[in-house]
């Protein structure tokens, strides 16, 4: 079978399962009664733009419980929040798909580099985000710990809209100096952490000398130019380097291995078929743009715990090829939407 | 033939960024060049490995060293010299040409910024001898010496001088060039409208024997910048004054913002006013007004409104000419915004009751002109009833000066820091009162006008007492 006949079966089973009474949500179920029965409309991933754009903001709005999938009422769930922003947060909630998503990505890292039963660090941003569970249950798969040091988004993204960049900085200074004592003390191969910290930690210590040997990073811009420093000089060639773009609403999107021809440029590819994305033309985003060309992220996520249709991300990306072993297309050099033109507080992401 | 492309100098090795930004001609928009451009990890992680390349520097003497500037001083204003990584080369009209379709200065002003450059790397000899006042070198290389009969010794203050450069004026880079010659390397982020400066500076040093190792050239971005003048032990800052607002006290600057420079007359020879009128007008308006030397207030006992009216009937209908023309006297902007910007202020600050854009009758034109498609600002002279008047201590990018009449005996305690101040007085009572004054860098007695300097005496800061600080010595026989 085909990734597109795979995936039209996948979304056919999904559409099912959360607009059937017998296992859907209250809010899809209603939803429905109020526009139309995608049971009947939707048969292939082409239609689903018979669907407006999901609004996250009643993930904000509403409480949780609307959510919950006939099929999993009464049974505890977790509750996750998106994104870094400081107010009352989106939040959603999930059984088994944070560890659905690890394994699988467990698949796509090597052996040379997060060695099997050899510990991992954590530095960033753990509660209220799913990461810190998803991040345990990878090393727990590949049979390895965890280790964690927190540091809150929130907070820094308040310290640098305020300009308090000294404090921003000790702050960072203070999560560093906790992640080389560990490193100093535990003997751990595995790091996952965002980029600036990831610099930063370089800048204390000499992480190869301390036993890295593969680095999983994601949340934040990452450009040629900068992959290449962090390639080349951060990890000098020597640590294995595994860009991810992902959220808790989407999961994990994996990169591809850069290629000499890529030019440092990293291509993301959705977790299909339980994520899809589109890159789209901002003014009319039922069209995908040419390929390499820019255009705003749109994310469709389809699992039986989160069903969220054509959710237009706050980011855009080139649109790539499919390329080996995905079958679809990727997203490269993810950045904020209209990052060009506005200044966008991204932190010590 | 491709685009010139500059790289950044990693101790001297050139670097080729994935990212670069164009550099345009600020009149069609026509791409001169590629800059590669440097994160700040890149800049944190070199200046903390900086030790070869003061070594690099410390195997010559520093009389090798003032050679090798002499030479260099020659290369820069006559030879071709490499431009880029990808096989151009650079003459020296090229350079004038480039320079001037970038930032807009006319050829004239880049040809008289050349020969200043020129002229303080071939004088780096009675520069120094200035700025250590006759200190023998030698004691720099072998560490301690005498002087005047005493012992004395130095011990650098930092493995490398930092430098954000601004995009303002060429010569203003002949600030750093006593550095090389007192074996310190330099970090330069370059302005972005002017890399070719600095660039074809370093190739003229790496030409005459500096060894490469000496020169960090750094394209970067506003948090690159903050991490040159954060981790160099010394650096120097340009800006504006809320710029440079922040760095004022700490001895690790050496700050250069507006520079407020302004000429004063004396009540004994205000009567003379007429025949320094050219002399004021050329303190106001040469280097197209761009430079911190420039006098940007005239004060004056009596007669401010007829000598604003000269200035004004001198200066006003100065207007912008081709960038070839060799009468040209403005400067073009390479951002039209600074243009928009200053024009903007001025007219916000005429609404103040109190001031009088005297040159406005004189101008051919508006205050903000256009040729061939290049933004320009006209001269102008504001008469102001007051010093205190919003437009009567200001400092802008284009001649711009106000006129103000204040008695002499309150001149000092209102004219605030000023770099340059030619007080044309014979009064010996007000020399000494300007003599004694905390508030002028440089003083010119009699009418000198404020733009001229000389090399043995700096008119902001010392580069040396910057670079060396002096320690007792005693070393058993």
């Amino acid at each position: 079978m085909s990734a597109s006949e795979q995936l039209d079966q996948h979304l056919r089973e999904i559409i099912q399962w959360h607009f059937s009474p017998e296992t859907g949500c209250p809010f899809w179920l209603e939803w429905a009664e109020k526009n139309f029965d995608p049971r009947k409309e939707i048969h292939g991933i082409g239609d689903m733009l018979k669907f407006p754009h999901f609004q996250d903001e009643s993930l904000r709005d509403l409480q949780p419980e609307v959510w919950v999938p006939k099929e999993y009422q009464g049974r505890p769930f977790n509750i996750f929040e998106t994104g870094g922003t400081t107010g009352m947060p989106k939040q959603r909630i999930g059984w088994d798909d944070f560890r659905i998503d690890y394994s699988e990505f467990s698949e796509k890292i090597s052996d040379e580099h997060f060695p099997r039963g050899e510990a991992w660090m954590m530095m960033g941003p753990t509660g209220p985000r799913r990461l810190r569970l998803a991040i345990e249950h990878l090393a727990n798969v590949r049979g390895s710990a965890c280790y964690f040091i927190d540091l809150d988004p929130r907070f820094v993204k308040k310290l640098i809209s305020n300009k308090q960049f000294d404090i921003a900085r000790q702050y960072m200074d203070h999560v560093v100096d906790q992640a080389s004592t560990i490193l100093k003390h535990r003997k751990i191969s595995g790091l996952f952490t965002t980029p600036k910290l990831l610099e930063a930690l370089a800048e204390k210590i000499d992480i190869f000398e301390a036993g890295i040997r593969g680095v999983f990073c994601g949340g934040t811009t990452m450009l040629p130019q900068y992959v290449r420093f962090i390639v080349e000089e951060v990890l000098e060639n020597r640590i294995g380097f595994y860009p991810t773009y992902g959220n808790t609403l989407m999961g994990l999107a994996a990169s591809v291995p850069l290629l000499p021809e890529d030019k440092f440029s990293i291509t993301y590819y959705a977790p299909q078929p339980r994520a899809v994305l589109r890159v789209v033309n901002p003014q009319n985003t039922d069209e995908t743009v040419e390929y390499d060309t820019w255009g705003r992220v749109e994310l469709t996520t389809l699992t039986r715990e989160f069903f969220m249709p054509r959710f237009l991300e706050r980011d855009e990306a080139l649109r790539r090829r499919p390329r080996a072993p995905y079958a679809w297309d990727g997203v490269a050099e993810v950045r904020p939407f209209g990052a060009m033109e506005n200044k966008i507080v991204e932190g010590v992401y | 033939m491709s685009l010139p492309h500059l790289p950044a100098l990693r101790k001297g090795k050139p670097y080729e960024s994935l990212e670069q930004v164009e550099v345009k001609d600020h009149r069609t928009g026509e791409v001169l060049a590629t800059v590669s451009q440097v994160n700040a990890g890149i800049i944190r992680r070199d200046l903390n490995r900086l030790g070869e390349a003061r070594a690099a520097l410390k195997k010559f003497t520093c009389e090798e060293l003032m050679e090798m500037c002499a030479k260099a001083g020659e290369i820069f204003l006559n030879d071709t010299l490499p431009f880029g990584d990808k096989g151009h080369t650079q003459t020296p009209q090229q350079y004038v040409e480039t320079l001037s379709r970038t930032s807009g200065l006319p050829h004239v002003m880049v040809k008289r910024n050349m020969a200043k450059i020129n002229d303080a790397l071939i004088n780096m000899r009675t520069v120094l001898n200035g700025l250590t006042r006759g200190l023998d070198l030698g004691v720099l290389d072998v560490g301690y010496g005498e002087q005047a009969g005493c012992p004395v010794s130095y011990h650098p203050t930092t493995a490398c001088l930092g430098l954000v450069m601004p995009s303002n004026s060429p010569a203003v880079n002949s600030l750093w060039l006593p550095a090389i010659a007192l074996k310190t390397p330099v970090i330069i982020k370059p302005g972005r409208e002017e890399p070719w400066t600095p660039y074809r500076l370093i190739q003229a040093f790496i030409a005459a024997g500096v060894p490469a190792e000496a020169f960090g050239f750094y394209p970067t971005d506003h948090e690159g910048s903050g991490e040159v003048l954060k981790l160099s032990g010394r650096a120097l800052v340009f800006g504006d004054a809320n710029t440079v607002g922040q760095y004022k006290n700490n001895p690790k600057f050496e700050v250069h913002g507006p520079g407020f420079s302004k000429v004063l007359i004396g009540n004994d020879e205000v009567e003379n006013w007429p025949q320094y009128i050219d002399m004021i007008a050329a303190s106001i308006a040469e280097n197209g007004g761009r430079s911190c030397i420039n006098a940007s207030a005239v004060i004056v006992p009596k007669y401010g409104k007829e000598i604003a009216d000269a200035l004004a009937k001198k200066l006003g209908p100065v207007d912008p000419l081709a960038p070839t023309d060799e009468g040209a006297k403005l400067s073009g902007f390479a951002n039209p915004k600074m243009a928009e910007f200053i024009d903007g202020a001025i007219e916000q600050g005429l609404a103040d009751p109190g001031a009088e854009d005297v040159t406005a009758k004189y101008r051919n034109g508006p205050r903000k002109a256009e040729l061939d498609g290049g933004v320009y600002l006209r001269p102008t002279i504001v008469h102001c009833d007051k010093f205190e008047h919003t437009l009567g201590n200001r400092e802008f990018l284009c001649p711009y000066a106000s006129v103000v009449e204040v008695p002499q005996n309150e001149m000092l305690g209102k004219i605030g820091p000023s770099l340059v101040v030619t007080a044309i007085t014979k009064d010996k009572a007000f020399m000494d009162e300007l003599l004694e004054s905390d508030l002028i860098e440089r003083l010119n007695i009699g009418p000198i006008p404020t733009m001229r300097i000389s090399w043995n005496q700096p008119h902001e800061g010392n580069m040396f007492e910057f670079l060396y600080k002096r320690r007792s010595i005693e070393i058993a026989g």
